[in-house]
This record gives structure tokens, sequence and C-alpha cells, in this order.
């Protein structure tokens, strides 16, 4: 039997670009079909009637029609725009982060349904009171699990002795937590409190919810941020390009905060 | 490999290499439109060339406005008759043409030429921001209007001058986002809902 002509989906608008003269190409997460593209046609149109339903950052309900090359948006419904995470800057360019990392880490039509339940429960988390910081955190860990990276913060990578509570290190290359003794072995490798360990060991167990209410010190966020970037950053071969702009914005708020 | 003999004219293949090389133009487009040249009467076709060269050679950008402009300052910078306390900023020259189409706004522009979207890593610094900011500490400025479009890029890029401009002691106005002319409130999605129903007015 031949796949229906039209069908729907839920999904998460995670990229656009620009076709034509009034066109865009879509990159719709998806529950069951995974990431896909599609072109909805006229929406840079002042009246077009799908164009708010279909910008990035929208989880809607969206019909779309088979086509040769790129199948068709045919309609949409918003099922929630996140307005609260849209009038704030800070929260736009988080969610922004995390769509581009689901962009970077997905392929097309690789359906991945526990990775849209993430990619969901993190957005409608940012648009609430919580340590954003964390939230990201959490994401990025579980999202390492979620296609097949997830670091190993048990034992060490390299003599697969349990740990001790001591200042080990972490390894991107080797995917895991190297002890002091195996340090030669990976040259890339850099320091980790045992709080870091603590903590990251810990958001890999508890749900999103707990994670962002736990409290800790700039340092430690910040130790834990670059521990992920460097791991982002061996796994994708490449920064991701809104770490940027995340920075400048923290740049600018400290310069604030001065003032 | 062999030369084979072409099918047409230099000329007319080279004109067709150039304009399949324009947005939205493939080569049957640009096959069509280079024999309609051809056989178009003289007069339009050197109209049509001096228009291109003097596309360049003839433009820069305002050095206040940084809109397209052939004489610096810009005839709306340069217009005395305009209300020099507003600035309103806008994303490209091309929504300087939609607004003053209007004929309801008075006063002065800044074209950013772009708008900030980290996914595509364009940030604040490539973006005309300086240009403005350098502009407003002249202390001549009470209102900017920021008309960036109405997306999430345009909308990061406001809320980011926000907070660069509310500290300047100046008062920072949005266009009003709300329901177009002429549609049906049935196809109108939430975010443009909620924001006609916060800015709604007594008639």
């Amino acid at each position: 039997m031949s796949r229906p002509r039209n069908y729907q989906t839920e999904a998460i608008i995670i990229k656009k670009t620009k076709l034509g003269e009034a066109d865009r190409i879509l990159t719709l997460y998806t529950p069951h079909l995974g990431k896909i593209q599609a072109v909805a046609k006229g929406v840079r149109r002042p009246r077009s009637k799908m164009a708010g339903h279909l910008e990035l950052l929208t989880h809607s309900l969206v019909s779309l029609a088979r086509g040769r090359n790129l199948d068709t948006v045919t309609g949409s419904q918003t099922i929630d725009g996140f307005l609260p995470l849209k009038s704030d800057l800070a929260l736009t360019s988080y969610a922004l982060y995390t769509v581009e990392l689901v962009e970077q880490f997905t392929a097309d039509h690789d359906e991945n349904h526990p990775l849209f339940g993430l990619l969901l429960k993190t957005m409608h988390q940012l648009c609430q009171e919580a340590n954003h910081e964390l939230t990201l955190r959490y994401f990025e860990l579980h999202l390492f699990d979620l296609v097949g990276y997830r670091p190993q913060l048990r034992q060490c990578v390299a003599c697969h002795k349990p740990l001790k509570p001591v200042t080990n290190l972490f390894s991107p290359g080797a995917g895991g937590v190297l002890c002091p003794g195996c340090q030669q072995s990976q040259p890339l490798a850099h320091p980790l409190s045992v709080d870091a360990l603590k903590v990251l060991r810990w958001l890999q167990n508890v749900d999103l919810s707990t994670a962002s209410r736990l409290k800790i010190t700039p340092a430690l966020s910040h130790e834990l941020e670059l521990v992920m970037r460097g791991y982002l950053r061996h796994l994708l071969e490449r920064e991701v390009k809104s770490t940027t702009w995340l920075d400048t914005l923290r740049e600018q708020a400290r310069t604030n905060a001065l003032l | 490999m062999n030369q084979e003999p072409k099918p047409t004219a230099d000329a007319v293949s080279r004109l067709i290499q150039e304009l399949n090389k324009l947005p939205g133009i493939g080569p049957k487009s640009a096959q069509r439109l280079a024999f309609h040249l051809l056989r178009a009467p003289e007069e339009q076709t050197s109209l049509l060339a001096s228009a291109l060269l003097s596309l360049k050679q003839e433009t820069k950008l305002c050095s206040v406005c940084l809109n397209v402009t052939g004489a610096d300052p810009c005839h709306i910078c340069a217009n005395e008759q305009r209300d020099r306390t507003k600035v309103c900023i806008v994303e490209q020259p091309q929504d300087i043409l939609a607004l003053e189409h209007t004929g309801v706004y008075t006063g002065l522009y800044h074209v950013l030429h772009g708008a900030i979207s980290p996914t595509e890593g364009i940030g604040a610094g490539d973006v005309r921001i300086k240009e403005l900011m350098a502009r407003l500490e002249g202390g001549l400025v009470s209102e900017v209007i920021l008309a960036t479009n109405t997306n999430l890029e345009g909308e990061q890029t406001a809320l980011y001058l926000n907070k660069l401009i509310t500290p300047l002691g100046i008062q920072v106005t949005r266009l009003a986002r709300g329901l177009p002319f002429g549609t049906e409130l049935e196809y109108a999605d939430d975010v443009t809902l909620t924001r006609a129903l916060e800015g709604r007015q007594e008639l």
C-alpha cells in the first residue's frame, strides 16, 4: 500500500531558511518522524495564515503534503507558542541553543521519541522560574544519552576502576572520566572537581524539574559549562554557534551589574 | 575536452550565465529573459545596463542612518523638517520604503542591515549596533522606536537593543504587534492574539 499523500504530525520548529520571495524551508522535529524538512509557502507575507504558527521555537500541529523532493506544509495550528520564553532575551537564547543542538545531533527521518520529549520538556522548563543554566546542563547530558554519547561518570574510562573522591579528569576523546593515574593515556583531558562530578552524576539520574531547583555556586556552574562545551566541541568537531551569543549576553549582564 | 560549437552567440550565453546567478532565477528563466532582452529595442537594454552600472557607482550608505543613498547625508537625514528627537530602527533599507509609504512617521531612521540570529552565528557585532549607540550618545534623541521584524530574530534584536538603550535614559518603544489589516481572527496564532489583546485600544 502506498503512503497517504497528506499527513499530520506534532512538531517543534527548530530551524528556518528563506526560500524564494515569500517561502521558507522549515526544519521540524517530530515525535515519530524524527527531523524533517518541509517547504512552507508564502509564510513571509504579512497576511500568511500559517506564519505565526510556524515561527521558530513553536510547538505546533502541522499538516503536510508529500512532495517529490520536500514535503509542503498545508496547515498548522499552535499547541504551545512558549510566549514567556519569547519575551525574554536570555530565555530565547537558551531555547535557540537547545534546538541548535537537536538539529546538529540528529539525522533526517531518524525517529527518536524520547528526544522529542526531552526538547519539549526543556522548553516548558525554560518558561518557568528555575536555574536555567542547570536546565541546559540537564538537557545536554540527556541529549548525549539519547543519541548514544552518554559520558561514563562512574568508573575510569581507561582502567575501569571506580572513581575516588579526588579531582579526576574529563576526557572528551574517551567519552568520560579518567582517574588521576590514567591521566597520561588521554592528553586532551581537563580537570574535573569532585563537586562537578557529583552534580553531573546526579543530573543523569533525576528528573528535569528536580534538576533545575538545585542551587550551585557560579564557579561550579561555570566549570560544568566548560566541561560540557569541551565534550560538545569534540563530538561535533566545531563550536556550537549560539554559544557565542550566550557569551555576549553574559558579558553584557556582567558589565550592567558593575555599573 | 574538445570544444563543441556553441549553440548561440557568446554574448547571449554570457548574459544567461549572469542572470542565472540572481535569486529565484533558474537556467530556463535566465534563457527566457536573455532572449527577451535580445528582441527588445536597444533603448530599453541600454537603460537597463546604465541602471545596473549606476546601482553600484552612485550609491553609498548614509553616514548618519546607514540607509542606501545617492547623496550623503541621505535626504531624510538632511531634511530640516523632520523630527530629530525620534529614531526608528529597522533591519533593512527596504523597511524604510514601507514606513515612508505610510507618510505617518516624521522622525529619522537607523538601518541595522540584519538581525541577531544566534543559530546562524550572527551576533551583536555583525549588525550595525555600534553606529547606533555612537549616534544616541549625542544626546539629541529622546525616543527610539524599534521597528525590527516581528519574527524571532527581530524580537531578539529588539529585546537586546532595549537592554542597551534604556540605561541611556532614552524612551524605547516597539511597534505594536497585533492583527494585520484584512485578516480573519480564526487563523491568528496565539502569540499575535495575546499581544493584540494586551494592546487593545478604546474605539
